[in-house]
């Protein structure tokens, strides 16, 4: 790393956001007094002072061109004084001090092909990865998993009737950049055959030693090739984590065999049940592009399912803690296989030790 | 430029409901850039693979990260998508715009990459997605000028992120903005020159609903709290209980995790001392409930995904820490983990795995801390226990 030249102007950080926050907030900082949600898409914060702050939420690809971006900002200037922001979810939120705005706003939100909702006990947007759109260890594409599931899931977007949120994540390979181990549904792309070396170019640009040490289960060994230096990998060792291939440019994971998996019962917050990792629900459904109907029909049963027998309050995961993991798979109609039974460091934690079993099978 | 390849597979998710990514692809096409990517999408599509390499070293002058290479493997073919790198960018706290900015940022990146963005990247940052590498000193340049600077790639402290905390919600017990903010000033070198054993997340969160997923996603999960009691609204109550709305017995005093709570029917009764602080009837009841007015901030460590030896979420590490300016003592601890981790940790060791391996008691004596029973779930089952020499051990 070489230092930067004097007067280059560098590590500014991040602007302050002060610069972006509309009057009403300012005005309140710190003294919301609580918030309604009078519609599916609207959020009404309301100050000790009395003032309310209207937010108008609004679902996004996340892969945006600037002409969206442009045009978000058109309407951010003729309903809500140029003030927007995003969500975690990456939808994106107008906020309002006049609500005069919120029923014309939505009527163009909609007008423009954005839906409005994603709030309370509703199905927002999935958080996702870049997929075969832009990522070297892609397992399955992001946007059009995404996008097919959302275009079925979209009545949970506009509406708030399930008994509680439910949150969907994607990941395009196990590295799951985004929360998809404690999500209630998870997509995850899965490599399925070890990696492919390319012994060619392995010796030109790959460092042998730290790729080795790379892999934690100690599968990948030094090799020679065609009299030069290389890599070889124990099949039955590798557990397919990709992290040999994120070191070396030489191998890659990627297989016209990869598919997806889908995980269940995971959540992040803290209300009621403490935070909880996603389970396996369903090992393998192959990559059928464009609109992976597999997918979409085993994420359309685990909302239809878990939304016809949950109670209120209950996220996935706390429904089948109660319901216990056989009956989710009773109801679900999921096959329960040899893959559901973890076998990586820790398993025995996951085995039952009891005989605490709901009615046990004939 | 490349001729315009038809695009079957992909037209197909133009239709539908959700907005398509497709119709934003295609929006941006008249960049020769994006007019490649898409038929490099497509091929993928046709054959149900990735086509994107590994990427290579790029970046800007001074700085170790922020720019990520992304090398396509069909570039003969598609010689417009051969270089597409990425270039992260420092969000501003809470992901709040104008709408000035918004184009502003939208200009520089017309002038210079291929007009796809992320809003936002799964870590925060705002995503410019598409730059050749010749581009990549001008769009840096041009946004120093705007007021923004480049957010944090490799074994750096990544880019730091939060909820929208007390600039809208009622339910922030600390200025998640303000310290984000804080932090972010704080450790530019740290956040531009990689130099830790793997990458090193802070996000935080205002209250115990983690709207950022802190507990999951972050090594430093910054969760607000409190330690005094509910503050209840007697008034709304009786509203909540006359409105039908909610069952307060059923959906709230049933469901709190805790079983600290009692309702006869007109009043509520909170056992504060039993109370796991867990949101779920301020949740359930926002207009009768809130945290208390003593608030701070949970602080946890060691929280990541699967790779490499598999899931954490953060465990506890100071169960009670106030959040106020200059925020010493917040900063004083992270600079001991760096400091321990740094010297200590193996290449692409999580701080989390760092700590399982060289055990949580060892940990929190090297940085300084004691050990409490809330940092558990339970005290060990096991007796294999290291007595040391300093406990008289013979
Ligand atoms: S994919 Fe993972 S387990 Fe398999 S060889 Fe590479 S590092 Fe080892
Ligand atoms: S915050 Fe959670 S634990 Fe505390 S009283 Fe409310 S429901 Fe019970």
């Amino acid at each position: 790393m070489c230092p930067a030249p004097a007067k280059r102007k560098t590590d500014i950080g991040a602007p302050h956001y002060d610069k972006f926050l509309p009057p009403i907030i300012k005005r309140n900082y710190g003294n919301w007094r609580h918030h309604e949600l009078p519609r599916p898409g609207v959020v009404v914060h309301v100050a000790e002072s009395g003032d309310k702050l209207y937010s108008v939420r609004a679902g996004s690809p996340r892969l945006l061109s600037i002409e969206t971006l442009r045009l978000f900002a058109a309407i951010a200037d003729e309903f809500s004084d140029g003030y927007l922001r995003f969500t975690s979810r990456n939808n994106v939120e107008f906020l309002l001090a006049d609500p005069a705005k919120v029923d014309p706003l939505i009527a163009r939100l909609k007008q423009e092909g954005y839906p409005v909702g994603g709030t309370g006990a509703s199905i927002t947007n999935i958080v996702h990865t870049q997929g075969w759109v832009h990522c070297n260890s892609a397992a399955s594409d992001a946007s059009g998993v995404v996008k097919s599931v959302m275009d079925e899931l979209l009545p949970y977007f506009e509406s708030m009737t399930l008994p509680a949120r439910l949150r969907i994540a994607f990941a395009c390979c196990l590295n799951m950049c985004g929360a998809v181990h404690c999500s209630d549904i998870s997509i995850l792309g899965m490599h399925r055959r070890p990696p492919k070396i390319n012994h060619a170019t392995l010796a030109k640009n790959c460092e042998i030693p730290t790729t080795i040490a790379s892999c934690p289960t100690g599968a990948v060994r030094p090799a020679t090739v065609d009299g030069k230096p290389s890599l070889e990998i124990i099949e039955e060792q590798c557990v397919l984590c990709g992290n040999c291939c994120a070191v070396c440019p030489s191998m890659s994971l990627n297989d016209p065999g990869d598919g997806i998996s889908i995980w269940v019962g995971g959540k992040v917050s803290n209300a009621r049940r403490e935070p909880m990792f996603s389970k396996l629900a369903i090992p393998y459904l192959p990559n059928n592009p464009p609109r992976w109907p597999e997918v979409v029909s085993a994420v359309k049963n685990l909302v239809e399912v878990y939304a016809a027998h949950a109670r209120r309050f209950e996220r996935m995961g706390e429904w089948i803690e109660r319901i216990g993991w056989p009956r989710f798979f009773k109801l679900t109609g999921i096959e329960f296989t040899k893959h559901h039974i973890d076998d990586f460091r820790h398993a025995g934690e996951s085995f039952k030790r009891s005989v605490h079993l709901r009615r046990p099978p004939a | 430029m490349t001729e315009k390849k038809p695009t079957p597979l992909l037209d197909n998710l133009e239709a539908g409901p959700w907005p398509s990514f497709v119709k934003e692809l295609k929006k941006s096409a008249k960049s020769p850039m994006v007019q490649d990517l898409l038929g490099v999408l497509e091929r993928s599509y046709e054959d149900k693979m990735g086509h994107w390499k590994h990427g290579g070293l790029v970046g800007v002058r001074g700085y170790g990260g922020g720019v990520i290479g992304r090398y396509n493997e069909l570039a003969r073919e598609f010689p417009d998508a051969a270089e597409f790198h990425t270039v992260r960018i420092n969000q501003p706290a809470g992901w709040f715009y104008t709408s000035d900015v918004i184009r502003t940022l939208c200009d520089i990146w017309e002038r210079h990459g291929s007009g796809l963005t992320n809003f936002h990247g799964a870590t925060g940052d705002i995503i410019f997605l598409g730059a050749r590498t010749s581009e990549i000193e001008a769009v840096f340049g041009e946004l120093i000028e705007a007021g923004f600077d480049l957010g944090g790639s490799g074994s750096c402290l990544r880019t730091p992120s939060c909820c929208c905390g007390m600039a809208r919600c009622e339910w922030a017990c600390y200025d998640t903005m303000a310290l984000t903010y804080d932090l972010t000033q704080t450790f530019q070198d740290e956040l531009h020159r990689p130099s830790f054993p793997y990458k090193f997340k802070i996000k935080s969160s205002g209250c115990p609903n983690d709207c950022v997923a802190a507990i999951a996603r972050a090594d430093l999960s910054i969760i607000g709290t409190w330690r005094d009691d509910i503050q209840v609204d007697r008034t709304a109550v009786t509203q909540y209980a006359a409105g039908g709305q909610i069952d307060i017995a059923a959906d709230v005093v049933a469901r709190c995790p805790a079983g600290c709570m009692t309702w006869d029917g007109r009043s509520i009764g909170i056992d504060n001392e039993s109370c796991v602080r867990c949101m779920h009837c301020i949740n359930a009841m926002p207009k009768a409930l809130a945290p208390g007015k003593d608030r701070g901030a949970t602080v946890l460590v060691g929280g990541k995904a699967t790779i490499l030896g598999g899931a954490l979420l953060s465990s506890v590490l100071v169960p009670f820490l106030r959040m106020e300016p200059p925020y010493d003592d917040l900063k004083e601890l992270i600079r001991a983990i760096w400091d321990l981790w740094g010297d200590h940790g193996k290449n692409r060791e999580r701080v989390g795995e760092f700590i399982q391996r060289i055990g949580l008691g060892n940990f929190l004596e090297q940085i300084g801390l004691d050990p409490q029973p809330e940092m558990v779930a339970q005290p060990r089952t096991n007796p294999y226990i290291s007595y040391e020499p300093k406990e008289g051990r013979p």
